[in-house]
């Protein structure tokens, strides 16, 4: 009886939390019917947007994968000191507000900041152009690669990376034949997080973007602009594409933890 | 220990400019062939739209039908300033108030007299603060005192971020120092009572509108006129009502062009007539259009039923500028006294 209740109540607010305003976005959407909401692609600002997040998102997970899988490779294989440090350092973007990541970027590349005014006179401007939104995106996103990777590293042990190097293996081809197999399905479980999260960043990418329609806007930046504008089913045409996007992704990731659950790898 | 981490970050540094530096030339290469930028306050969405389309066709006219792409951002007005000042590559401002202008020119990315540089103090429109009421007026709000009845919920935003919300919170200083036996510290006691009816503090003025109309906040909406009668005629017509206050602030929101970035860019020669176009014929009817007060008198009085006259007060009355922003909105300033209670 207990375990129904408890049930019920979960069901209940994850219908009201999480399904209920996924739910609306796509009634909000369709409010003026299929043709309306479509009509939301042909602006050319809109594309530029999908583009922009595309773009970012997989430098982000190509940037934050190389860097997570040797921050967990080394965090996992080697004690020496400041390791304790290291771990709360690369977890800190997880406490720390996003748009506080945003502007220490902004102190450093802004033209009142450190670097900032001899970049743009080379004509590199960072700030309020791509690569600052992609700044913000890796800071924001750094930490999940290495969360997920790991504890499965320290679980699979050492032993199979031992006796490779006495088989004489050099470094590369051990993280490529025993490390990594051993621990793919964290990887890309981590690697779809990153994804997700980079997808829809707003804070972080708000402060340094300029929010220049066509130019530095992505989804979630033209979705704020599009509601201003009271463009309301365009505004939430663009939030139910971010969601498809999402969901599709969190799937994936679903479907692999399942797999690896199965198969007894995610300790 | 210490050495370890510095040098993880730097490493993580490197490599993320490595790849930030890749997409670094694409950008730059497509805006100059392309761009104008134009970096407004809140509220000109839909002026600025209407302009920008109507100026490409102008300039492509006069210029052997070469396209112009014109982009325009939007947000508040001091937060707007602020990205320009850091960096964004404005070719021309359009704020809301002289002061977040002065700020760039100070830094030196356009000159000093840049007010002096266009007709009616580079002001190619003017604006007034109204209240925005519920349809009927349930609460009865006629004069700033009204505002600070009990019940009486005010949305404005922070005037710390919007320049909507500094001639809000000057509109309300103003009437108070004016006020039979009024000091500046009975017109402190008025805000400070006023912003104790506020219930949240948009970052611009587009984001208290929306707290007042699609969310339904609040009783009163201290608004830019412009907003105001965008809100009561295209939003939600039949939902509200407009009411001027006996006494109220003449808002003059400047524009220029920044110098700096448009010669970095070449843009100069395009975005000099971009601000004039704001005050020929074509560019006032448009403002007008989109509830802007025109500057040119014969435009004006075209509008009479959608503009009436209003009694204002402005803000060379309160000392300019440079000494109200000091004085009020600097940080340890009134302003703040008043917030932080």
């Amino acid at each position: 009886m207990a375990r129904f209740i408890f049930a019920s109540a979960v069901y209940l607010l994850i219908g009201l939390i999480v399904i209920l305003p996924v739910v609306l976005v796509f009634v909000m959407a369709f409010s003026h019917g299929l043709a309306t909401a479509l009509a939301t692609f042909a602006d050319p600002d809109a594309l530029s947007a999908i583009r922009l997040t595309v773009i970012m998102t997989v430098l982000t997970v190509a940037i934050n994968t190389v860097f997570g899988v040797m921050a967990a490779w080394t965090l996992s294989r080697f004690r020496f000191p400041g390791r304790g440090a290291l771990i709360v350092l690369i977890e800190l973007p997880l406490s720390v507000s996003p748009v506080v990541g945003g502007l220490v970027w902004l102190l450093v590349f802004g033209t009142q900041g450190w670097w900032g005014a001899a970049l743009e006179r080379w004509g590199y401007p960072v700030m309020f152009a791509p690569p600052g939104i992609l700044l913000a995106t890796v800071f924001v996103t750094f930490p999940y690669v290495t969360r997920t990777l790991m504890p499965v590293m320290i679980h699979n042990g050492r032993e199979g990376e031992d006796a490779a190097v006495l088989l004489g293996a050099g470094l590369w081809q051990i993280l490529w034949h025993v490390t990594l197999p051993g621990a793919r399905l964290a990887l890309l479980s981590g690697v779809l997080l990153t994804t997700a999260r980079a997808m829809g960043e707003f804070g972080a990418v708000s402060v340094v973007s300029g929010h220049i329609p066509g130019l530095t806007e992505t989804i979630p930046l033209h979705i704020e602009t599009l509601y201003n504008g009271y463009q309301t089913v365009a505004a939430f045409t663009m939030a139910g594409l971010l969601a498809i996007m999402a969901m599709l992704v969190v799937t994936a990731r679903t479907l692999i933890e399942r797999r690896a659950g199965a198969r007894g790898l995610i300790a | 220990m210490v050495t370890k981490t510095r040098l993880t970050r730097r490493g993580l540094l490197q490599a993320t400019l490595a790849g930030g530096a890749a997409l670094a030339l694409r950008p730059t290469r497509a805006w100059a062939a392309t761009g104008l930028l134009n970096v407004s306050y809140d509220p000109t969405r839909e002026l600025y739209q209407d302009i920008d389309r109507s100026f490409s066709r102008f300039w492509a006219e006069g210029h052997g039908g070469a396209p112009v792409q014109i982009r325009t951002s939007h947000g508040g007005s001091g937060a707007q300033a602020r990205s320009v000042l850091e960096g964004a590559p404005a070719d021309i401002v359009t704020l809301g108030l002289a002061y977040d202008i002065d700020i760039l020119a100070q830094n030196g990315l356009l000159a000093t007299n840049w007010q002096t540089r266009l007709p009616h103090n580079s002001t190619p429109f003017t604006s007034t603060i109204v209240f925005l009421v519920r349809k009927g007026n349930p609460k009865n709000i006629h004069d700033w005192p009204d505002l600070i009845r009990d019940g009486v919920q005010v949305i404005t935003p922070n005037p710390k971020t919007s320049g909507g919300a500094r001639w809000n919170y000057l509109a309300a200083w103003g009437w108070a120092l004016n006020q039979p036996g009024g000091s500046a510290d009975s017109a402190r006691a008025y805000l400070k009572k006023l912003f104790t009816h506020v219930p949240v503090l948009d970052t611009g003025a587009r984001g208290a509108t929306n707290s007042f109309v699609q969310r339904g906040l609040g009783d009163v909406l201290l608004a830019w006129e412009d907003e105001a009668l965008l809100a009561t005629r295209e939003i939600g017509p039949d939902q509200f009502d407009i009411v001027v206050p006996p006494v109220t602030i003449l808002a003059e929101p400047p524009v220029a062009v920044v110098d700096r970035n448009a010669q970095a860019h070449g843009t100069t020669e395009i975005a000099q007539a971009y601000v004039q176009y704001l005050f020929s014929d074509a560019g006032q009817k448009i403002g007008a259009k989109h509830y802007f007060r025109p500057v040119t008198p014969a435009i004006l009085a075209e509008n009479r039923d959608r503009f009436p006259a209003v009694h204002t007060f402005d803000i060379a009355s309160l000392g300019g500028w440079t000494k109200v922003q000091k004085e009020h909105f600097a940080d340890g300033g009134i302003f703040d006294s008043i917030y932080t209670k």
